[in-house]
């Protein structure tokens, strides 16, 4: 009962601020055709499309968890025009339009590109137009999110833990490890699930390095985004609304897993 | 007192751009005796090189000002059924402009004012020799089309049936654009545009498809129902057809009527 109150203005601009969200939700359900979620279900483009969306966010959440970690550890460590330098660098992918983002992929990874080239010379490796791109794009425009959430976890973290366990003995790979890492677990676990959902969106920088390609680049923002300008919006409504329910099930399963409590 | 204030701030930009007839004076400062006349045009992707033109013309000589919106016309049309204003739609094929007609979005009979034919773009001075469609089949080579369901992909797809070749595309871009900027940034050897894609371009080479492969697209322009500007509007389309405005179509590739 204590509880503080909201004062009004701000309870009122809260009330807009989740109309904002809920409106152009409430158009997706309503005006969803609902008779053909079934037969979209089980389409044999939806469930690929679907499938390739996963995995390809998950491998991108996971390449984001390996070097993002160690990335956000290297940013809190360092001070003044190199963290600055750094951080403007981790955060340029959230502000690059995203297409934008995936021609500079090509320019560097493609068959012309700085490393592409030389890439594609020695081993014969082309990147563009295949799954490894698509989780590139992804992991590009997303680990940003992960990064800076994990550095603000970093910075608000109490140095006494870090430095009891070096004055015990400590190497610095085991305090990382033992230390560090667990009590980064909900930071960690809030930018994994932002890089994740941000890479399960991801659309431009993946249309423009990846292409398009059923089953090897066609991710369901890909397929959501043909549906729309071809059948029109009922069948990229359906794709939405399955990626929507998918994406929730999974964040609420791995919730409760990860932070105990709900 | 202070929610009061925050009211108003909420309130103000709504009545602003509540009235449905504002004309862009109420927001434009220069406007007085003489003041251009506005006109919208929604226009597929590929006219923006000769639209832009067009309009350039036409701000000389009728002082009308033409603002565009250059979509996918799969986008325009959704656009122009959820009421986007605007005074002329201007569709990259017949089926687009019938679907707008069945809408009951066009005033009067839509024109053809333009042809356009595919292409095949590929890298400057055509480094892997491609002759004809039948050499996309070959081994090797990275090829990308327009998605089947996009025109310029279906007319691919035509064109390729035509030619009797069976090709593995790398990727199906959802607009043709995708194509062109693929082959311009090497990371294609080949795709199939259109020749006004090709023109306007300028970073790729085009090889001709033969006619008996090859497949015409037609472009149709018409004024929009709730045009509120139709006498401009009709002025745009009377220029397009006009000898001048099919001049500055051909020089970017595209064939007149």
């Amino acid at each position: 009962m204590s509880r503080a109150r909201v004062p009004l203005t701000l309870g009122v601009l809260a009330g807009a601020g989740l109309l904002l969200f809920l409106l152009p939700l409430l158009g997706l359900v309503v005006r969803a055709p609902w008779g053909q979620l079934g037969a979209a279900l089980v389409a044999p483009a939806t469930s690929t499309a679907l499938t390739l969306s996963l995995v390809c966010s998950l491998l991108a959440t996971a390449a984001s968890l390996v070097m993002g970690i160690p990335l956000a550890l290297v940013l809190s460590r360092t001070t003044g025009v190199t963290r600055r330098l750094l951080r403007a660098l981790t955060t340029l992918p959230m502000v690059l339009p995203p297409v934008v983002g995936g021609v500079a992929l090509l320019l560097a990874f493609g068959r012309r590109g700085l490393v592409g080239e030389a890439l594609n010379q020695a081993f014969g490796l082309q990147i563009p137009f295949t799954t490894a791109a698509a989780v590139m794009a992804e992991t590009f425009v997303a680990m940003p999110f992960l990064v800076i959430t994990v550095e603000g976890g970093l910075r608000s973290l109490d140095p006494r833990f870090e430095e009891a366990a070096r004055a015990l003995g400590g190497t610095s790979w085991m305090v990382f490890l033992r230390v560090t890492v667990p009590l980064l677990r909900p930071a960690i676990f809030s930018g994994a699930v932002l890089c994740w959902a941000r890479a399960l969106g991801e659309f431009g920088a993946t249309i423009a390095f990846a292409g398009n390609f059923p089953g090897r680049t066609q991710t369901v923002p890909l397929a959501v985004y043909l549906a729309l300008e071809t059948s029109g919006p009922e069948g990229a409504i359906v794709l939405s609304l399955i990626l929507l329910v998918v994406s929730v099930a999974i964040l609420v399963g791995l919730r409760d897993r990860w932070l105990g409590t709900p | 007192m202070i929610k009061r204030a925050l009211l108003l701030v909420a309130v103000v930009p709504l009545l602003a751009c509540g009235g449905s007839g504002t004309s862009p004076c109420a927001v434009l400062t220069a406007c007085g005796a003489g003041a251009p006349t506005p006109v919208t045009v929604f226009a597929a992707a590929s006219l923006q090189p000769p639209f832009d033109k067009i309009a350039k013309q036409l701000q000389l000589r009728e002082n009308i000002t033409t603002t565009f919106s250059y979509e996918g016309t799969q986008t325009l049309l959704a656009q122009l059924k959820q009421g986007a204003p605007a005074d002329v739609f201007a569709s990259a094929d017949a089926a687009h402009m019938t679907a707008a007609q069945g809408a009951g979005l066009i005033a009067g009979t839509p024109k053809v004012f333009a042809h356009n034919r595919l292409e095949i773009a590929v890298e400057k001075g055509n480094p892997k020799g491609i002759h004809s469609l039948s050499d996309l089949s070959r081994a090797g080579l990275v090829v990308v089309l327009a998605d089947p369901s996009v025109p310029a992909g279906k007319y691919a797809q035509q064109a390729l049936a035509a030619a009797k070749v069976t090709v593995h595309p790398a990727s199906l871009e959802p607009q043709v654009t995708g194509v062109l900027s693929k082959v311009a940034l090497g990371e294609a050897d080949a795709g199939i545009v259109y020749v006004s894609d090709v023109v306007s371009s300028g970073k790729v080479d085009g090889v001709p498809i033969p006619d008996d492969q090859n497949v015409v697209a037609d472009y149709l322009i018409a004024t929009l129902k709730n045009a509120s500007n139709a006498t401009a509007a009709d002025d745009f389309i009377n220029f397009v057809l006009s000898a001048d405005g099919q001049a500055i179509l051909k020089t970017a590739g595209f064939e007149g009527v």
